[in-house]
């Protein structure tokens, strides 16, 4: 039995010191979102309009992370399958590029408010698939998901406005998306959105631990009477994904996952002439100055590492605060901690949910029990965890060094690597050593020094007094191993199109 | 001046550390998702109905409305026999000339609290000697609590001293009395400026006095973000000294769901000592009723008519 590292509570002050007392006195009774998710038994693909099950009749199991409990059948998608989905994609792509953008916009518009219609039920499948809290289900995948169509409905018509200079502006032809499952209908929402209001058409593959939102957003596609064969969702695991990047017609890849996968991928488009965009891991640092609004700065740490079990590409992994404070601010994380609340992700009053899957759960497990044994300091608070389903406690690393496996690699689940620093300069350098370059966070009073930041941090977002804030207008993406393109914004755009 | 009140409010700032007015409204609205539902929520009804200070401050108030309120603060629930539905509320709030009639009306030994305003409530702006003539002839009349407010003027103008020695003197005065420092939030204006008051109070506060957010005569009054930076200060005050500071929240707090997304912040801020009516209270009257009629709710599973429900107090 793989055992839980060991505890180790971290005593500031001495026994008589004042302490606060998070306990059970006003313990808040169960309250979950009892909104029907509407989850089929079954679920076929989406080919040229309609739900069909894959050629071999292959399916497989998608679970609930919270309890281990199976959810639906999904159709396994293979190569045959595949190449299915792009001639369909073909066949709908001469059409629907040569619809004007008003037509294309109103498509959009309607699908952002058919998912605003069914906003509950989509938040409730989310949460049921993935794990992540309802709360956050509820208040940011599914409105943003709508808010990104929105956003993209609007670009339709406007395109020649949105590139200043370019007399054409021509969709590539049907486009290869794979999504990760960290946010599995916000993300489609990333790739769908700005595919079609630039006039592509889709072949589009859910991540295998998450695909029932897609595979319900396909219904609203017909439920909108979407043209058959411009968006065609293909659900399975890797070779379902191989066969998405390999395939001949995809005029584009656009990926988001991890750097392992986003390699493969290169590696698997270098020369064919398929254009790319690479959405891949992070390893963030949240830099905190002493002169920084503290409880602030402590809420946006913890908002930045634990938001959605901090499965988040561009999570505050890396606290790197000033030494004069660092005591203060380890005191004030590990207090705020224990109001934080573990548990049933469908419960409104749950902070932190379940882990994705209990393979990223195994690798989470690996990577603290490797911070453990290289010397750092682990502080989880006492919180009672339910037995079954994936669960990871929220977790604190003190006394990081830059050269311990916690600081440099993407754990990717709710554990923050809390390293010190002493001058400005240090804090960039340490911030900038690593092989990622997504996101960054700057905790300070002082103005200059956030416009100083934001120049000298390798990161293609970095958030000035806040984390983890988006926007469909604002353009995300990163440096170095974080990959390239954009998405949102016109810089998203731009990354659907040929200007001539 | 101004040039003075920059570098003390500067330096004082330094000492207590800046507020990031977006954080906080940001984590205030967390609260509201909270979702309180059934033991949790008669729990936390109760709770709240226990913190009422109810109040009336107005210069229409005779010894015939204050016995009224008194009535209804022994027994909110006119219906409830035992006080099995709703526990009397933590005190009434009275002017001081209104002291002698709470005494009479509450009698000696009530499990009411007598609150009363003093220091020229509401601006404050009377010689200190009349300020502290008011505080001991309030004490005087049976008044087992003084709600006073500070020296907006002087704290404006960087006279944090003199700010905080009037909270001292006026402390001395109080003797047994508890003491309620009223930093009047609207007019401090920022969320640092809250702070920097805040911290002024409870340097100079005992055990069992509290700092308060408004007088309720003014535009704007007890907020969730004016309650957080309060909260914050008063963990921070008591982690460093030991010195547990109570919070009153006064103004503009009127349905039981507002009251209960008070006592979350309270219970994810300071934790489970602060969930009593000796650390925490509301400076309220119309919201004691929405509390019965929400209770009464969960017992019966139906709203009553406001008129089912005696009414003693008017709106603040």
């Amino acid at each position: 039995m793989p055992s839980a590292p060991a505890r180790s509570v971290r005593r500031r002050r001495t026994p008589t010191a004042p302490e606060l007392i998070f306990g059970n006195l006003w313990e808040f009774d169960p309250s979950p979102e009892t909104a029907d998710p509407k989850l089929k038994a079954q679920y076929d693909l989406l080919i040229d309009g309609r739900f069909v099950p894959a050629r071999r009749g292959a399916r497989f199991t998608s679970i609930n992370p919270a309890n281990e409990k199976a959810l639906a059948e999904v159709a396994l998608a293979d190569e045959s399958d595949v190449a299915d989905a792009y001639a369909a994609a073909a066949r709908a792509f001469p059409r629907w590029s040569r619809l004007p953008g008003s037509e294309r916009g109103k498509y959009l518009f309607r699908l952002a408010r058919l998912l605003q219609d069914r906003a509950r039920e989509f938040a409730v499948a989310e949460t049921l698939d993935g794990g992540k809290p309802i709360r956050e289900s509820r208040d940011f995948d599914v409105p943003m998901a709508a808010a990104h169509f929105f956003y993209h409905a609007g670009w339709a018509d406007k395109l020649t406005y949105a590139f200043p200079g370019a007399r054409h502006v021509q969709p590539l032809g049907v486009v290869g998306q794979i999504i990760p499952w960290n946010f599995p209908l916000l993300m489609l929402a990333w790739k769908l959105a700005p595919a079609l209001a630039t006039g592509n058409t889709v072949v589009l593959k859910p991540a295998e631990t998450t695909s029932l939102t897609a595979l319900k957003f396909a219904e609203i596609l017909q439920e909108a009477e979407l043209p058959p064969g411009v968006v065609n969702i293909v659900t399975g695991a890797g070779a379902t994904g191989a066969a998405v990047v390999a395939h001949p017609q995809a005029a584009k890849i656009a990926f988001t996952g991890s750097t392992e996968v986003g390699r493969h991928i290169m590696r698997a488009t270098a020369g064919t002439g398929k254009r790319l965009t690479l959405e891949l891991g992070g390893k963030a640092a949240n830099i905190l100055f002493d002169d920084a609004p503290l409880d602030q700065a402590i809420e946006g740490v913890i908002n930045g590492i634990f938001f959605n079990q901090g499965h988040v590409c561009c999570a505050g992994s890396r606290l790197l605060v000033q030494e004069g404070i660092a005591d203060e601010v380890v005191a004030r994380l590990t207090l705020r901690l224990r109001s934080l609340r573990v548990g049933d992700p469908l419960d409104k009053n749950t902070d932190v949910g379940a882990i994705n899957s209990g393979e990223q759960l195994a690798r989470i497990k690996r990577l603290v029990a490797a911070g453990v044994r290289e010397g750092a300091t682990l502080y989880q608070p006492p919180c009672a965890l339910p037995r079954k389903g994936f669960y990871f406690p929220p977790t604190l690393f003190t006394g990081v060094q830059q050269s311990h496996r916690i600081a440099r690699e993407e754990i990717f689940g709710p554990v923050l690597s809390i390293l010190t620093f002493r001058t400005v300069d240090e804090a960039i350098e340490k911030a900038n050593n690593t092989a990622y370059g997504l996101s960054a966070g700057v905790w300070t009073d002082k103005g200059s020094r956030i416009l100083k930041l934001s120049t000298e941090l390798k990161a293609g977002v970095v958030w000035a007094n806040t984390y983890n804030k988006f926007d469909p207008a604002s353009p995300f993406g990163g440096y170095k191993e974080s990959g390239f393109g954009r998405e949102g914004g016109r810089h998203g755009l731009a990354d659907y199109v040929t200007l001539s | 001046m101004s040039a003075v009140r920059t570098l003390a409010f500067r330096r004082f700032l330094h000492e207590v550390g800046p507020v990031d007015a977006v954080g906080v409204e940001e984590r205030v609205a967390k609260y509201g998702t909270r979702s309180i539902k059934r033991q949790a929520k008669v729990f936390g009804l109760k709770l709240a109905a226990s913190m009422v200070d109810l109040t009336t401050l107005e210069g229409k108030d005779t010894p015939g409305k204050v016995a009224a309120l008194c009535a209804k603060a022994l027994r909110p629930d006119d219906r409830d026999d035992g006080g099995m539905s709703c526990p009397p509320v933590a005190a009434v709030c009275v002017y001081p000339s209104m002291v002698a009639a709470a005494r009479r009306a509450l009698g000696p030994r009530s499990p009411v609290r007598i609150a009363s305003v003093a220091t020229a409530f509401p601006s404050g702006q009377a010689p200190l000697a009349t300020r502290l003539a008011e505080v001991r002839a309030a004490v005087g009349a049976g008044a087992d609590e003084i709600d006073m407010v500070i020296n907006r003027g002087a704290f404006l103008s960087g006279e944090f001293t003199r700010v905080g020695d009037e909270i001292s003197a006026v402390r001395d005065a109080c003797g047994q009395a508890a003491l309620k420092v009223i930093l009047e939030t609207s007019e401090l204006e920022t969320y640092d400026a809250i702070r920097a008051a805040s911290f002024i109070a409870l340097r100079r506060l005992r055990p069992g006095d509290f700092i308060k957010t408004s007088t309720g005569k003014t535009s704007s009054n007890a907020t969730l973000g004016n309650n957080q930076v309060m909260l914050d200060a008063i963990r921070d005050h008591y982690l460093a000294s030991g010195v547990a500071i109570g919070m009153k929240p006064a103004g503009g707090i009127r349905t039981a769901k507002q009251a209960l997304t008070f006592l979350i912040a309270v219970k994810e801020t300071l934790g489970d000592a602060w969930l009593t009516n000796t650390r925490y209270r509301f400076g309220a009257s119309s919201l004691l009723n929405d509390l019965l009629r929400q209770l009464e709710k969960e017992r019966t599973g139906a709203y009553q008519a406001p008129y089912r429900f005696s009414e003693a107090t008017e709106s603040y």
